[in-house]
């Protein structure tokens, strides 16, 4: 396995697990938008709990949350391990740097993604950590008995202050993913004169069109529910 | 022109330095920026006082011996090496901050002076071809297209000056590691030592102390040879494929 870690710990190989990871939080993300489309079905909630009930306890997605995780604490401690060798790497700065022509998200990915990660935690208490050992009340649909996390969604999105903390969240992402989309393709050596720039424009309207659909939940709730 | 100098000096590798200001008069807009530093180390030495070190040499921008970090960028403003920028793009009564790359891998040995030694022993770690060359071959007797050769020469006109370490955030050699890497990857004599080359110039300019890339993209808006970006990815791909392939277990 020698080969393997001295790979994987030299600077690129620490930057492929951060282009790997990133990409597949990406695919989580897009999963993670689409399902959560169904708080739009004004419904009362079926879709949207009968939705959260498949995704807890089927066993293919059972697999893919076990990545997700990994993914998120793989990118975590490979930014951490990356961000201390960098900033190690210019002991002394200077006493005058103009910022060149480099996008702000490209010079701030770390304290974007520390704010993400904040958010994350927040996030992840407040719904995942409730539907899985929170006291939730039940409704039945068809017979059949489901934890009602819609009604958790509506009670949290009544708190204006909760609504306005999410939609922030939700720009920052779109600042982390507008360089991050495109930064993972060039890190694993995707690089081409015809689909760079098309990879740049998929990023640019992925990273709005996603932080927008997000964003756009927790405001409709607030205004739906109450 | 009359500027006002705030430059770096510092005695040696183990003094701590600081800005020293000075003023200047008399300077013409058609001096090269070194030229200008030539005028106030004569005013220095016939006061009796330590000229500025700086690295200089060919000044035709073509050794990347010369560096300095001018106002916030690498070379100055223009884009290009310090010694084939000119006065005239500064204005009369600017102060001029001018200070030594700043990298852990690239320690101040005096003043403006960095020991650039990091990238020589990059090169040396595998950036050759180690094949007896012999004479003149005849023209055309290894054919390579044209878009090829293009290529790997865009590559090879890095000149080592570090200016790419100097402008990333993350003091990184990577547009500089992976241009030399390009530039043999890219033609047929490269191809015997093609990835034992990739995997021991990427692990000592990781033992060198460089950072990694964060893809910013600041390194190529600086160069002043326009090395472009492709090489990081490039480099990339050939250090994975290495990994992956080379008998080095």
């Amino acid at each position: 396995m020698s080969w393997v870690t001295k790979t994987l710990s030299s600077t690129i190989g620490r930057k492929l697990i951060m282009a790997l990871t990133g990409l597949f939080l990406i695919l989580f993300l897009t999963g993670h938008v689409a399902g959560n489309l169904q708080l739009f079905n004004n419904d009362g909630g079926e879709a949207f709990n009968i939705y959260a009930h498949f995704m807890t306890t089927n066993p293919a997605v059972k697999l893919l949350s076990y990545l997700t995780y990994i993914s998120i604490i793989g990118h975590v401690i490979f930014s951490i391990w990356l961000t201390k060798r960098n900033k190690a790497a210019r002991p002394i700065g200077y006493g005058v740097s103009t910022p060149p022509s480099t996008t702000v998200s490209s010079r701030n990915m770390g304290i974007l993604g520390t704010f993400i990660l904040i958010f994350i935690v927040v996030h992840m208490q407040t719904f995942w950590y409730q539907m899985h050992w929170g006291e939730i009340p039940f409704v039945t649909y068809d017979g059949v008995e489901y934890k009602d996390l819609f009604s958790v969604v509506a009670f949290t999105f009544q708190n204006v202050f909760m609504v306005i903390g999410y939609v922030i969240a939700m720009v920052l992402l779109a600042f982390h993913l507008s360089h991050g989309f495109a930064s993972a393709f060039q890190t694993l050596g995707l690089n081409h004169a015809k689909y760079s720039p098309a990879i740049v424009l998929i990023g640019k309207i992925y990273c709005i069109v996603v932080s927008i659909l997000f964003a756009s939940m927790p405001v409709y709730i607030y205004f739906t529910q109450s | 022109m009359k500027l006002t100098l705030k430059i770096w000096r510092q005695k040696n590798a183990s003094d701590k330095g600081g800005f020293v200001t000075y003023p200047i008069d008399g300077i013409s807009a058609d001096m090269s920026f070194l030229e200008m530093m030539d005028v106030l180390n004569e005013e220095l030495a016939i006061k009796g006082q330590d000229p500025v070190h700086f690295d200089h040499d060919c000044r035709e921008g073509i050794c990347g011996m010369c560096s300095l970090y001018i106002n916030g960028h690498p070379h100055g403003p223009q884009q290009t090496t310090t010694c084939q920028l000119h006065m005239r793009s500064f204005s009369d009564g600017d102060t001029i901050t001018i200070e030594p790359w700043r990298a852990k891998a690239f320690p101040v040995m005096k003043d403006l002076v960095v020991d650039r030694g990091a990238f020589d022993r990059i090169i040396q770690a595998g950036g050759y071809v180690n094949v007896n060359t012999g004479g003149v071959p005849d023209a055309n007797e290894i054919p390579i297209p044209k878009r090829v050769a293009d290529e790997a020469f865009d590559s090879a006109t890095c000149i080592g000056c570090g200016a790419c370490v100097a402008a990333c955030k993350n003091a990184s050699a990577m547009l500089f590691t992976s241009a030399k890497i390009s530039q043999l990857a890219m033609l047929p004599q490269g191809q015997v030592e093609r990835m034992s080359r990739a995997e021991k110039m990427v692990a000592q300019m990781d033992d060198e102390g460089f950072g990694a890339c964060t893809n910013t993209g600041a390194c190529e808006a600086e160069c002043p040879k326009g090395i472009s970006l492709t090489n990081i990815a490039r480099m990339n791909r050939e250090y994975y494929s290495a990994s992956l392939k080379s008998e080095n277990v």
